[in-house]
């Protein structure tokens, strides 16, 4: 097989809407806040997996990108594939632990909420695509000031070179309060219309 | 006690974010963890926060949780008896 790689397919979430490969895939209503947003999107696309209501807001905007795309790739957790995560963003949890500070700060009311303690890492969001599409691969989250798709382009590429995957699902996902944006594409040795180069992934943020 | 057992039901439900659950389908018998309402490891802790939080008492040995925990009636029953408020 050829060492080129190759975008298979990628989601947006950004705008109060979702596209995959570009097109519409939902819309919601707008000014619609994040945490409703993303509710009403998790239900309009049928996603069917209650633990999803537990996970703070980058856990709901990865996994959300990640199923859309996964679920496109007929992807099931049956077939065990080896599809490694390579996710950055440039907030890393920062949502999720102001909100575990708030929690903490006030030595009267001092109550730490254990669930959202667990989320005080940005790599826990792929911890629960992992659980939910069972995957036991590669995965590396990384914080960037800004998308940088050179890293995750050679990230990703040697990933596949190197046979540590089949397939990688990279990408970024950002959350700090209402500000959102998922960009997240599947990466394969298998031949497609777009080409894996830097161009290709940068016209797409 | 009914009363305390419904109050249960809905913190339960909006605490531990189960959006897909309604009070009426919590039966008082059900088990929480395992096979009944699922509930997971960090969902206890968050239980006996609750149980601090609210109803003021400290459970001193986590392993407690285990029997309080088992369903609505086992924890408003330990509620009823040991919460100073």
């Amino acid at each position: 097989m050829s060492s080129k790689t190759y975008i298979k397919s990628y989601c947006h979430i950004k705008n109060n809407s979702i596209l995959l490969n570009g097109e519409l895939l939902y819309k919601g209503p707008e000014k619609e806040s994040f945490v409703n947003f993303i509710k009403m999107a998790y239900k309009d696309l049928e996603t069917d997996y209650s633990k999803f209501f537990k996970m703070d807001s980058l856990s709901k905007l990865a996994f959300l990108g990640a199923d859309v795309l996964l679920k496109h790739e007929n992807v099931v957790p049956e077939k065990e594939e080896n599809i490694a995560l390579v996710f950055s963003n440039n907030a890393s949890s920062l949502d999720t632990d102001r909100k575990y500070q708030k929690s903490i700060e006030d030595n009267d009311n001092f109550y730490p909420s254990p669930a959202v303690f667990v989320y005080t890492l940005p790599n826990i969001c792929m911890g629960e695509i992992s659980i939910k599409h069972k995957l036991y691969s590669e995965n590396s989250f990384f914080i960037f000031e800004n998308f940088n798709p050179d890293y995750l382009h050679a990230y990703s590429a040697g990933l596949l070179k190197e046979n540590k995957a089949e397939k990688v699902l990279c990408g970024w996902v950002n959350v700090d309060q209402e500000q959102y944006t998922a960009y997240l594409y599947l990466v394969t040795k298998e031949k497609t219309e777009i080409p894996h180069t830097i161009i290709e992934i940068n016209n797409r943020f | 006690m009914e009363a305390l057992k419904e109050e249960l039901k809905n913190k339960i439900i909006e605490q531990l974010n189960l959006e897909d659950v309604s009070v009426n389908e919590i039966a008082d018998n059900d088990p929480l963890f395992g096979e009944g309402l699922g509930l997971d490891s960090i969902d206890a802790l968050e239980l006996i926060v609750m149980l601090d939080k609210d109803y003021g008492i400290k459970l001193s040995d986590p392993k407690e949780g285990k029997k309080i925990f088992e369903s609505i009636n086992t924890m408003a029953a330990y509620i009823s008896e040991n919460s100073p408020k």
